[in-house]
């Protein structure tokens, strides 16, 4: 098997995997993003439910769906605790040192599973924006670390399904890659 | 956080059922029993030099090559070298090859499923050493053709390796057939087959499988001790040792031999083979039991490696739990009490699932819901049936919570 590396989660994490909070879909909402890919083995779907409130983009409530390992759904959980309640604008500044750290702390080996959250996150507030036809001032063109880095992943993987040199149709129809004789 | 303190909240289910042989297993107490006495009693000595605490460690070394040259019919205990694990062993097999023909360098030829202490010192002997490595492609299952493997072999090749049977998918290659291929093509060619997974679950016979000329073994995989593994180096075949040092009683693996794990692992042996049959009819009826206790209770589960059992190892079962992340999987299934490890990448950040799910032609996402189990005379009835309640249940709540889902 690949590369271990042993994965101490802290108290928090494991609570979390446990005991995840807003899981699901969401019917009605008004925005739904996803980072990641099943080939990546990491996944995020974020939900949310956006209202205006003074002039003001409110999140009022937040939901996930995770395929990933229990750091990634610990930091999905937590990325929609901590976004409830805020106005796009605040939203918009988590980074995914903040959920690292709301969780005590990850393995760096996990680092990318907050980065995912976070950068699922940043989609969906683009994509609401986007859909409504606003284009505020605070919000950059360019992406964040975390968008880079989610896109960076997502095409990490097609690179290695891409890779293979050559096929080989073996007698009994299964087939497999190999480096030529 | 300490581990201590994980395992604090970690719990204590109501049952710990142990599969995770094919990484460590746990060592029964007549094989600790075996040990102890060699740490400070007798036999503590170095095996080569010429007194009493030293002729007794002696003793063991001698007498254990000697058991496992009978159950393995092979002619002489000096065709076995104690290892310090089956790593080393196959380690020792290419690079000590490699090492010993580099004047002449040509082909090494490796199975796309070997394990990685075979693939990576056949990368090394190619980047250091000049030798060029082919990778046998294999069939969906990880069956090796005797019509592929041939087109691989050739008058330059030196080595072919192919496993028994493999660790992860638990795929039984026909190692009598494709040795004498190998041997038809090229005689010259040496065969060195990883018979880790092999040992203790399927007879081997080295005087009927006279075209095997490097065996590896390891000691933890039949309920020995870490620490310890061997190679069968057939006489006449030439090695060089591969790390260098102050030789003791192997002439082909410097240090000092181990001795008390060398007792361990040769009591292992003789519990393996007391009841051979039963054993292996006992792991395998376990294995059926959990295998079909999760198919028929688990939708959506792909088998990993051969769907015909009689031509799978018979404590192997490999699953992939579709829509589900196996390192999510393998802690829920932690909590519940059942130990078991997963081919997923999570654990690694470059993303790559096992080499040999994906060389079955597995697709990433089957490969990182993958579940490896490996069951053994130790477990009984009610750890399986617990074990699929668990697994049941496990993948249930983790797959509430996935995206993902059956398109229809």
């Amino acid at each position: 098997m690949s590369t271990r590396i042993p994965l101490p989660y802290n108290a928090k994490v494991l609570e979390l995997f446990r005991n995840p909070k807003n899981v699901g879909s969401m019917d009605d909402a008004d925005v739904i993003e996803v980072a990641g890919s099943p080939a990546c083995g990491d996944m995020i779907r974020l939900y949310l439910k956006i209202s205006r409130r003074s002039g003001e983009e409110v999140i009022e409530r937040a939901t996930f769906e995770s395929y990933g390992c229990a750091a990634n759904i610990a930091a999905a959980s937590i990325l929609t605790e901590l976004i409830v309640g805020k106005s796009l604008r605040e939203a918009w500044t988590i980074t995914w040192k903040n959920i690292a750290d709301e969780l005590g702390g990850l393995p760096p080996i996990k680092y990318h599973c907050s980065i995912l959250a976070v950068g699922a996150l940043k989609r969906a507030i683009r994509s609401y924006y986007t859909k409504i036809g606003v284009e505020p001032e605070w919000l950059p063109k360019e992406l964040t670390v975390e968008e880079r880095q989610t896109l960076e992943e997502e095409k990490m993987i097609e690179k290695l399904y891409g890779g293979y040199s050559i096929k080989i149709t073996l007698p009994r129809g299964g087939s497999s890659e190999g480096t030529r004789p | 956080m300490s581990v201590k303190e994980l395992l604090k909240l970690h719990g204590s289910p109501p049952r710990e059922v142990y599969f995770d042989l094919e990484n460590s297993g746990y060592v029964p107490r007549e094989v600790i029993d075996a040990m102890l006495p060699y740490f400070n009693s007798t036999g503590y000595g170095h095996p080569s030099i010429t007194h009493k605490p030293g002729w007794e460690a002696y003793e063991v070394i001698y007498e254990t090559k000697e058991l496992l040259k009978e159950v393995l019919g092979a002619r002489s205990h000096e065709e076995l070298v104690f290892t310090h694990s089956g790593t080393e062993a196959n380690n020792l097999a290419i690079l000590g090859l490699a090492l010993a023909n580099r004047a002449r360098k040509g082909k090494i030829v490796v199975s796309a499923i070997e394990h990685l202490s075979v693939i990576h010192p056949a990368e090394l002997a190619e980047s250091l050493l000049g030798f060029k490595v082919v990778r046998v492609p294999v069939d969906g299952e990880g069956f090796i053709y005797p019509e592929v493997l041939q087109e691989f072999v050739d008058r330059d090749t030196i080595l072919v390796s192919v496993q028994f049977v493999n660790h992860e998918i638990g795929t039984v290659q026909n190692i009598e057939e494709l040795s004498k291929l190998v041997k038809d093509i090229n005689p010259d060619t040496v065969f060195h087959t990883d018979a880790a997974d092999a040992f203790g679950k399927f007879r081997i016979d080295l005087g009927r499988l006279s075209n095997v000329d490097l065996l590896t073994l390891s000691s933890h995989k039949i309920h020995g001790p870490r620490g310890v593994g061997a190679l069968y180096v057939r006489e006449g075949v030439k090695l060089e040792p591969v790390l260098r040092g102050q030789l003791s009683t192997e002439k082909l693996w410097p240090g000092v031999e181990n001795v008390p794990l060398i007792a361990g692992f040769r009591k292992a042996v003789e519990l393996a083979f007391n009841d051979f049959d039963g054993s292996v009819a006992r792991m395998r009826s376990l294995r059926d039991r959990l295998m079909e206790g999760i198919l028929s209770r688990v939708p959506d589960v792909l088998v990993n490696g051969p769907r015909d059992l009689s031509r799978r190892a018979p404590d192997n079962a490999n699953l992939s739990f579709l829509y589900v992340e196996g390192e999510a999987l393998t802690v829920e299934l932690s909590l519940r009490g059942v130990y078991v490890a997963s081919g997923s990448a999570c654990t690694s950040r470059i993303l790559e699932p096992s080499h040999v799910l994906l060389a079955i032609g597995r697709k990433h996402e089957e490969a990182h819901g993958s579940i490896l189990f490996k069951t053994s005379r130790y477990h009984r009835e009610e750890d399986i049936d617990y074990a699929v309640g668990a697994v049941a249940e496990a993948v249930e709540r983790l797959r509430a919570i996935s995206p993902l889902r059956r398109s229809s």
